[in-house]
Parts: structure tokens; C-alpha cells; sequence
């Protein structure tokens, strides 16, 4: 088993994020910049696994995120009103463990309706499926921003419980996770649905049980992803969840390859440096260069960037393989 | 091998971040709005308005002797990219000041930002009252919707004797929909009925299906407290549908794009603002002609707002003789200032006291038709 | 529900749904030639707009406001639509023709991304919304409970008109023909000696050239163009298309008038939930559809 290695290198990285920060370093910006990254491998590993792994199109994945976002912002934010610990405390700590429960619950929430979801994809396939996933997104957009009690369009003000040990935690466990689950006969029973679902369901393969549970289990991890979000940004808004976000996040999955973990976490984090040093970078060419090129110039080159690479590695960065330390031996009879 | 490149192409990222600076004897104020995304035409007012205003201040000497410097952000109209930005803006650049944002649901990401690391922000446009509810160095310079809505019903019910108003707002914005409820509030307060309330996905352009049904109940007037660009296509759908009454918005209304989209269709119809082009007040006249003449257009409500709040701030510094924090909110707090938008003095909660105009479109003209004071 | 479904709303509908329509065909072509959900094409039909309003400003000052201009500024409209989508084809869907279907999806949006942001900064451009010229003289007729303005009549004959050029040219021209044989079978209309890229490439163009003419007809009605203009025509385009069963020409015209007379109910319903209710609408046709209105049924091949 390659489990302890990775958790090594995950333990390592932890390790110098941290000392980094400490030493500020790395002062808040990278942090917000890492968070996010962070936040992005959640949605984008799981997006991969419903839709690189069991190759269902899911163009509504935001919808779940965002359940996640109001369910655990309605609990700390409306019910318990809780506010951000200043030290350390029995209080303190209590806090810490709410926010934990109400970002599970707002994962199980999510997962809730993407096992409703998951059944229009028995009938469903490929681009329909897709159309079916985004009236679903844009549907859960429209009725959170009829709902007064979390503020509508207004949005929902949370308390910053987000925090870098708290977000990477979960995303170690998000990769963990689907990662096994790739690896076992569960993810070999989805990766045959993949491939060709006729022959997977002539072979005895419960192909409804899997694309459900594929549906649910992205969708769980995409309601933490949701929650942590919300808590970084003190705020979360139902337009942050419709179609173009959800795009967004097939963008690196698909920029990562397909069915690669590695793939999607390599592209959640080289997009959002990427915005960040094409932010800086334009504005050191208006500044210092005196070139007439405003910020508004930064997704220009970004969408010419996308395009690029997806021209010079049509499979995606990782071109669909994992790295090594990711890849579990098979066990050989 | 390629995952172990890719992860050094990360870090020589990050390693290049890390080596932008300011320059010493500038004093950096730190500027946010949208000027990508749907919303990018305000941003780029706001922007042009810091933009003016600095340079003035600079012609004349600086601030506290040294020359202002705006360090700009595009926020994307994007509470996470807003969220960033303030954080770049405060840690990274170490601005001592943020003017900014426009949309509430990203001053509402920034705010705490900036209430936590105890720099003083000043939301040009932003309208949600729970916006300087974060903390005490959050400021605005617009009134908020409670206010305007209120003076768009009195408007209607009273000035325009209109007993029956339909309403048709943006369901997707919190602006739109704070002044349509509060317009309801008020107006069924005052006795009138509204007969139709009807709500648009952000970004729509046929409301026909809406209007129909307005229409058909036969309002005397009917309140659109949107952003110029969807009123001029909600009047002129209006209009053809067979509507004849006035039409009563907000200072969304306020650009010079509103006559030049809607054309007839707005003609007759009011709009609450801030201040009048017509207003004879040098400051005023200044602005419109600077604004004119540097970038070729009128400048529009958001404009206006935004050099108001670049003002406000500078001021605020100014007068607090130093450049931490505190100083700069106390100095806020105690500001009195003539600005375009009128006198500005703040109360409790930071919001501004202000009157509110209100506009007649005549002839393709903004007209000034009456002041009403809070 | 008088103020629901009457006269006038179904008139709505229809005119919202023509628009829809003439962009859902370019996507739906598109798409049964090559697999591919082309997310750029509501941006064509925003250069559409864009070229028809720059056509009409240089043109007017050779002709007056009238008929001919319009018709002048219809063909700019097309021809802009139909080269970009060329353009795009050549350069960005073309080299990844025979790659894995993602890249060429990601390509889409990145290709997207550029022409909205693109017009957006730059200068001449800019991102503030401009208002559209008043081509045509506006007339509003009163009849049968409705008010309709002769735009509305223009919107749905020219989108006819040209529904039944596309249908002709689908179904007795020798180009039809190759179009439909490349979108059933590429590799035996290749061995039948048909040039594949090239009918590909035409089939690119008059999709494009159908979302110019479709951003030109918006432009008229609904007086207002800026870059992003064409994202949510795009989205809603895309669902009509895939509605009516998509790479099946009738479909997309079937799709694009249902969808518009859908979301016309559904907001005048309320206004609220408006699209919501539609895409609810929408979802359940598709459960008891699976594959479009029109659109076959794909036998599972064992």
C-alpha cells in the first residue's frame, strides 16, 4: 500500500505551509490563494469522480456546492449565531466542533440531492444528462434566491471559520477517500460503467447502484467544499453556484484529465496561481511598463492560456495517468 | 518526473508573487470593482472616478505631502475574487485605505477583510445596509434602499397622484429588490395599491411575459428600480405592450446610455439620484465637464459616487494627519464634507446623511424636478 | 390564468422563441457533425449583433433607414456570424478534431472566454452596453387582445424564411446531402469520396451565419448589445437544442419554440420561480424523452 507514502507527502506539505505562514512568509494572500486552491481540489476531485470515473456529464456540480454553502452557513450563521473564538478555550473548541458538524451536514445534505439527481441519470445519457444536471444547478440557484430566511439574493454572512489546517484536513480526506474508492471494486465497478454500461450491466454489474452513489458521493464532497468556502469568504450568494462556476470546475478537470486526481489537483492549483500572476502581471506591464493594458485584459489571456494547452495536451496536463504516489498496487491472485 | 515540474512551476509562481512592492513615498490607496463580468460597466465608472479624483489631488501637492498612488483590483463582481483581492490589497501591498467595492454581495466579502486587519473601507455604491453593519471602519457614500425606496413612493403616491403602481424589479440582485420592497412598504403605507410585483433573472432582456401581466391590471405608474440598461428595455417593452403612465426608478436610472437605448420610451419618467447635472454647484459642474472632457462620455450615478467616496476618503486622511487605521476612522467619522452628491456627514452606523433628487427624463434631458431630504 | 396563456403572451413566446430557435439550429448542426457542444456559439451570435450594429453606422450614410438597409445589414450580420464560427473552427476545433472530445470542449469555452472578455477590454468595444439603431421604423398593431410591433412579425417570418432555406438546403441540395451523410457516418462519407473538413466547415459557417442572423433580430428587438449579451441566449439555445433532440435539425426549431413559449408561461406564472418552473418544465420532458422530442432512439449495440 502506497497510503502511508502519500500521507507523508501530505503531512510534509502541511508541514511547510505552515511553518511558512507562521513566519508570515507566506502572508494572508497566498494563504486565500492556497485555501482556495485547496477548496477548488475538493470540487474538482469530486466532479472527477462523477464524471472522469463514472463518466456521468455533470454540468451542475455548483449546485451542490452551494447547498453545502447555505446548510452550514444557515446553522452557524442563523441558528447558533456563532462567533469566530479570539483564544483558547472550552468555547473555543465547541465552536471548532460545530462548524465541523454543520460542513458535514451540509455535505450530507448535498448528497441527499445528488442521489435524487442520480436517478434521471438511469435514463439519461451524455449531453442530456448534462442539460438534466444543469436545470438542476440553476433550478437550486433559483429557489435559494427566493428564499428570505437566508437572505435571498442578498446573500448569507458567515463567520470565518475557514481556516488553512481546517481546509486542508478535508481535502486530504476528499483525495483519500475517492482515491480508494477508485481503487477498490466499487471504483472498478464505475469505471466500467464508464467504458461501456451495456457490457457492465450484462456482467452483473448494479450499474444504477454505482451511478447513484458516484452522484452522491461527489455531491457530498462538493457540500463540504461549498461549506468551506462560504466560511473563508464570510459570505456566500446563490449566484456563485449557477452553470458558469460549475464550468469553471469541469474546466480543470478536464484541463487535469480525465479521471486523474493528480491531474485535477495540479490544475486546481496552476489556475488559481495562474489568475493570481496573471493579476500581477498585467498590472506590472500597465504600472511599471506603462503599456496601455488594464486588469480587464488578465482573462483574455487566461482564455488564450486554456486554449493553448488544451491544443499542445488534448488529454489534459496529467494526460489521464495518476503520479505514482497515488497509485495503489493491484493485488495480483 | 512531470508531476514533481509541474509542482516547480507552482513554486517559481509563487516565488514571483512574492517579489512585487510599492514604492516608499507614495501613499497607496487600495481601489476594487468589477471591470470584467456582466457588471464591468460600472466598475470601469467607479475606476475612472478614482482615477480623476487622484490626479486632482495629486495636481495639487498630494496628501500629507506625498503623491497618492491607486493600486486597482478587478473583483469580477465575484465575492471569492473579492475576497482575494482585499486580501492582496491589505497583506501584499499594505494599502493604507480601500475605496471600494460596488456590488454588495462583494463588499460583503471584503468588508470583514478589511474590519479585521483594521483598514477603513468606503463602499462607493454598495446598498445593502448589512454592509457597514461589519464593523466600525466600514463606510459608504451612497443612501441605501430604505431611503430611496421611500422617497420613490412618496414620489409616486403623492407628486405623481398615482394610486395604483406595478412593479417589476431584478430578482437577482439585492439592490433591485431591497428598493422594490421597501417602494411596496411605503406605498401600501401611504394608501396606494400595488397591483402587480413581479420579479427577472438577472440578465434577461424579454420581460414581455411580466409586463403583460402588469399591464393588463391597469397601473397608474409603474417602478422599475433596476440598472439603466434593463429600464430603457422594460420601458420601451412597456410602451409597446400599451403602457402610457410614468415609469419611477432609482439612480440605477442615471447614464447617459438610458436615453440613448430607451429612447421615447423614457421620456416622461422619474428616477431618484444623488445629485442633478443641472445642479449650479461649481463642484458639480467641475465634475461633469472633467469627467466629459477625460473620458469622452457623461459620467453616470456610479461615477458620480465613486469620486465622491475617493474624496471622502482623502479627505478623511487628510485631515487625520496620519495614515494608520484608527486615525483614518476616526477621521471618518467625523467628516463633513461638501461632495458632489451633496453634503456628506455620517451617522451611527456609517451610512451617509443625504438628501435624495429626482430626475425627470424631458426632451432626452435630465431635468431636476425636487430635493428630498431624509 | 387569463393573463397566463392568452393572445399576447403566446405571441411573446413565440417571438422570444424564434430567436431561440435560430441560435439552437447552429448548435444542433454543429453538434451532428461533430459531437461537439460548441460553447462558443452564443458569443457568435453576439458578434452578430456587434457586426450589424458597426454595418449599419458605415451604411447609413450611404442609404437610408428603410427596408434595404436592413436587408444589408441582415447579410453583415450572417456573414460576420458564419466567418467567426469558420475562424474558430479553423483554428481551435479543427486541430483537435480527432483528440479525446474534452479538449475540444475546454477549447469551446476557452474560445468563449475570449471573444466575451476580449470585446470587453477592448477599447473601441468596452464593456458598457450600447444601444441599438432603430433600423426600421417601429409600428405597433392592436388586434385580438394583443399589441404586436412590427418587429415582432419580422422576428418570426425572417426566422421562417430561414428555417425553410436551412430545411431545403438539408434535404434537396447536394451540400444537404453530404452534410447529413458526415453527421451519420464521417468515415463511410469519407470512402463515398465526400471532402469531410470542407462540409464540416460549411456546417460551422451556417450555424454561425444562423447565430448572426439570430443576434441581429435581438439587436432590433431588444435594443441593447453588449459582450456578454450572448452567454444566457447561448445557455437557453443549447437546452431548446438539446430538447428537441439534439443533432436533429427539426428538433432545434421545435425546441427553441417550445422553450420560449415555456419561459414565457413560466414567468408570467411567477415571476419568482419563472425559470426555475422552466427548467422544471424542462427536466420532466427530458425524463419521459431521454433522448429529445425528436430525437432517435440510440439502440444499445451489443
Amino acid at each position: 500500500m502506497k497510503f502511508p507514502k502519500f500521507l507523508a507527502a501530505a503531512a510534509v506539505f502541511y508541514a511547510v505551509i505552515m511553518i511558512l505562514s507562521t513566519l508570515n512568509i507566506l502572508n494572508g494572500y497566498f494563504m486565500i490563494i492556497i485555501n482556495k486552491s485547496l477548496i477548488f481540489v475538493i470540487l474538482a476531485v469530486s466532479l472527477n469522480l462523477i464524471n472522469g470515473i463514472t463518466g456521468q456529464f455533470s454540468l451542475g456540480h455548483m449546485g451542490f456546492a452551494g447547498i453545502g454553502a447555505y446548510v452550514s452557513g444557515t446553522i452557524t450563521a442563523i441558528i447558533l449565531k456563532l462567533q469566530i473564538p479570539h483564544s483558547f478555550s472550552m468555547g473555543a473548541v465547541g465552536s471548532e466542533a460545530i462548524f465541523i458538524g454543520a460542513i458535514i451536514i451540509g455535505g450530507i445534505m448535498a448528497a441527499f440531492v445528488g442521489f435524487l439527481i442520480g436517478f434521471p441519470s438511469l435514463r439519461l445519457k451524455g449531453d442530456y444528462l448534462a442539460i438534466v444536471t444543469l436545470g438542476f444547478g440553476e433550478i437550486i440557484k433559483t429557489i435559494i434566491n427566493a428564499i428570505d430566511y437566508v437572505g435571498g439574493p442578498r446573500g448569507l454572512s458567515v463567520p470565518n471559520f475557514s481556516n488553512f489546517t481546517m481546509i486542508f484536513v478535508f481535502a486530504f480526506i476528499t483525495v483519500a477517500v475517492i482515491r480508494n474508492t477508485i481503487a477498490s471494486s466499487h471504483g472498478r465497478a464505475m469505471l466500467a460503467v464508464r467504458e461501456n454500461e451495456l457490457a457492465a450491466d450484462l456482467s452483473g454489474v448494479d450499474t444504477t447502484r454505482y451511478k447513484v452513489t458516484g452522484f452522491a458521493m461527489g455531491a457530498f464532497f462538493a457540500g463540504i467544499a461549498g461549506g468551506l468556502l462560504a466560511h473563508l469568504i464570510y459570505f456566500t450568494t446563490p449566484s456563485q453556484f449557477g452553470f458558469l462556476p460549475s464550468a469553471m470546475i469541469l474546466i480543470l478537470v478536464y484541463a487535469g484529465g480525465m479521471g486523474s486526481l493528480t491531474g485535477s489537483m495540479i490544475a486546481a492549483f496552476l489556475l488559481t496561481f495562474l489568475t493570481e500572476v496573471l493579476r500581477i502581471g498585467i498590472d506590472w506591464l500597465n504600472q511599471t511598463a506603462k503599456l496601455p493594458i488594464g486588469p480587464e485584459w488578465t482573462m483574455v489571456v487566461y482564455a488564450l492560456i486554456l486554449i493553448l494547452v488544451m491544443l499542445f495536451k488534448p488529454n489534459g496536463l496529467m494526460g489521464g495517468k495518476e503520479a505514482k504516489i497515488l497509485i495503489l498496487e493491484r493485488k495480483t491472485t | 518526473m512531470k508531476v514533481y515540474a509541474k509542482i516547480a512551476a507552482i513554486g517559481a509562481m509563487v516565488l514571483g508573487l512574492a517579489a512585487c512592492s510599492s514604492g516608499p513615498k507614495e501613499i497607496l490607496i487600495g481601489g476594487v470593482g468589477p471591470v470584467t463580468g456582466a457588471a464591468a460597466t460600472f466598475g470601469v465608472s467607479t475606476k475612472n472616478a478614482y482615477e480623476m479624483a487622484i490626479a486632482e489631488w495629486n495636481a495639487k501637492g498630494g496628501l500629507l505631502g506625498k503623491q497618492i498612488k491607486l493600486d486597482f483590483a478587478d473583483d469580477k463582481g465575484d465575492p471569492t475574487e473579492g475576497a482575494t483581492v482585499y486580501t492582496k490589497l491589505i497583506q501584499q501591498d499594505k494599502v493604507v485605505a480601500i475605496v471600494g467595492t460596488v456590488m454588495s454581495k462583494v463588499s460583503l466579502a471584503g468588508a470583514p477583510i478589511c474590519q479585521a486587519a483594521g483598514i477603513p473601507m468606503i463602499s462607493p455604491t454598495s446598498t445593502n445596509p448589512k454592509v457597514t453593519q461589519v464593523g466600525d471602519y466600514i463606510f459608504r457614500a451612497c443612501f441605501i434602499d430604505p431611503f430611496q425606496g421611500t422617497v420613490g413612493a412618496e414620489f409616486s403616491y403623492n407628486t405623481l397622484n398615482a394610486k395604483k403602481a406595478g412593479v417589476l424589479f431584478d430578482n437577482g440582485n439585492d439592490y433591485n429588490k431591497g428598493l422594490a420592497e421597501y417602494f411596496q412598504t411605503k406605498y401600501q403605507q401611504l394608501g396606494g395599491t400595488v397591483v402587480d410585483y413581479e420579479g427577472y433573472s438577472t440578465g434577461a432582456t424579454d420581460f414581455k411575459a411580466q409586463l403583460t401581466k402588469i399591464v393588463a391590471q391597469k397601473p397608474d405608474v409603474l417602478y422599475s428600480p433596476n440598472y439603466y440598461q434593463d429600464d430603457a428595455l422594460i420601458a420601451k417593452q412597456a410602451r409597446e405592450l400599451g403602457f402610457k403612465g410614468p415609469i419611477v426608478g432609482g439612480d440605477g436610472w442615471d447614464s447617459p446610455d438610458l436615453v440613448k437605448i430607451g429612447g421615447s420610451a423614457v421620456e416622461n419618467c422619474y428616477f431618484t439620484n444623488h445629485y442633478s447635472k443641472d445642479d449650479t454647484r461649481p463642484i458639480v459642474q467641475d465634475f461633469v465637464q472633467k469627467y466629459q472632457a477625460k473620458y469622452g462620455e457623461a459620467p453616470d450615478a456610479l461615477a458620480a459616487l465613486g469620486y465622491d467616496a475617493m474624496n471622502i476618503m482623502l479627505d478623511a486622511i487628510k485631515r487625520a494627519g496620519k495614515t494608520d487605521g484608527a486615525s483614518i476612522r476616526d477621521a471618518l467619522k467625523a467628516t463633513d464634507i461638501a461632495v458632489v452628491s451633496g453634503q456628506v456627514k455620517f451617522d451611527a452606523n456609517r451610512d451617509p446623511i443625504k438628501s435624495a433628487v429626482v430626475i425627470a427624463i424631458q426632451n432626452g434631458q435630465q431635468v431636476y424636478k425636487t430635493t428630498v431630504n431624509p | 390564468m387569463g393573463s397566463i396563456i392568452n393572445t399576447q403572451q403566446v405571441i411573446n413566446g413565440l417571438q422570444l422563441g424564434s430567436i431561440y430557435a435560430l441560435i439552437a439550429l447552429g448548435y444542433t448542426m454543429v453538434y451532428g457533425i461533430v459531437r461537439l457542444i460548441n460553447f462558443a456559439h452564443g458569443d457568435f451570435f453576439m458578434l452578430g449583433a456587434y457586426a450589424a450594429y458597426a454595418s449599419f453606422y458605415v451604411f447609413n450614410s450611404f442609404i437610408g433607414e428603410g427596408s434595404p438597409l436592413a436587408f444589408l445589414v441582415l447579410i453583415v450580420a450572417m456573414i460576420a456570424g458564419g466567418a467567426i464560427a469558420s475562424l474558430s473552427n479553423l483554428l481551435a476545433y479543427k486541430p483537435l478534431r480527432y483528440k479525446p472530445k474534452l479538449s475540444s470542449l475546454v477549447t469551446a469555452i476557452g474560445v468563449s472566454m475570449f471573444l466575451e472578455y476580449f470585446f470587453s477590454a477592448f477599447p473601441f468595444i468596452g464593456p458598457s452596453p450600447r444601444g441599438f439603431p432603430e433600423i426600421l421604423p417601429k409600428v405597433i398593431y392592436r388586434g385580438f387582445g394583443a399589441e404586436i410591433s412590427n418587429y415582432v412579425i419580422i422576428d418570426l417570418v425572417v426566422a421562417a424564411i430561414l428555417m425553410s432555406g436551412l430545411t431545403f438546403l438539408i434535404q434537396k441540395t447536394s451540400l444537404g446531402r453530404a452534410m447529413r451523410a458526415v453527421s451519420q457516418d464521417k468515415d463511410a462519407a469519407k470512402l463515398m469520396g465526400i471532402d469531410v473538413e470542407r462540409i464540416i466547415t460549411w456546417t460551422f459557417a451556417i450555424g454561425g451565419a444562423f447565430a448572426g442572423a439570430a443576434g441581429l433580430l435581438a439587436g432590433l428587438t431588444y435594443p441593447r448589445i453588449d459582450p456578454y449579451m450572448g452567454i444566457i441566449p447561448g445557455l437557453k439555445a443549447f437546452i431548446a437544442a438539446v430538447l428537441g433532440g439534439i443533432g436533429n435539425v427539426p428538433g432545434a426549431m421545435l425546441g427553441g419554440y417550445i422553450l420560449g413559449l415555456a419561459e414565457t408561461f413560466a414567468n408570467a406564472y411567477n415571476s419568482i420561480l419563472g425559470d426555475g418552473i422552466a427548467f422544471a418544465v424542462l427536466i420532466i420532458v427530458l425524463l419521459v424523452r431521454p433522448t429529445g422530442i425528436l430525437g432517435e432512439k440510440i439502440a444499445d449495440k451489443i
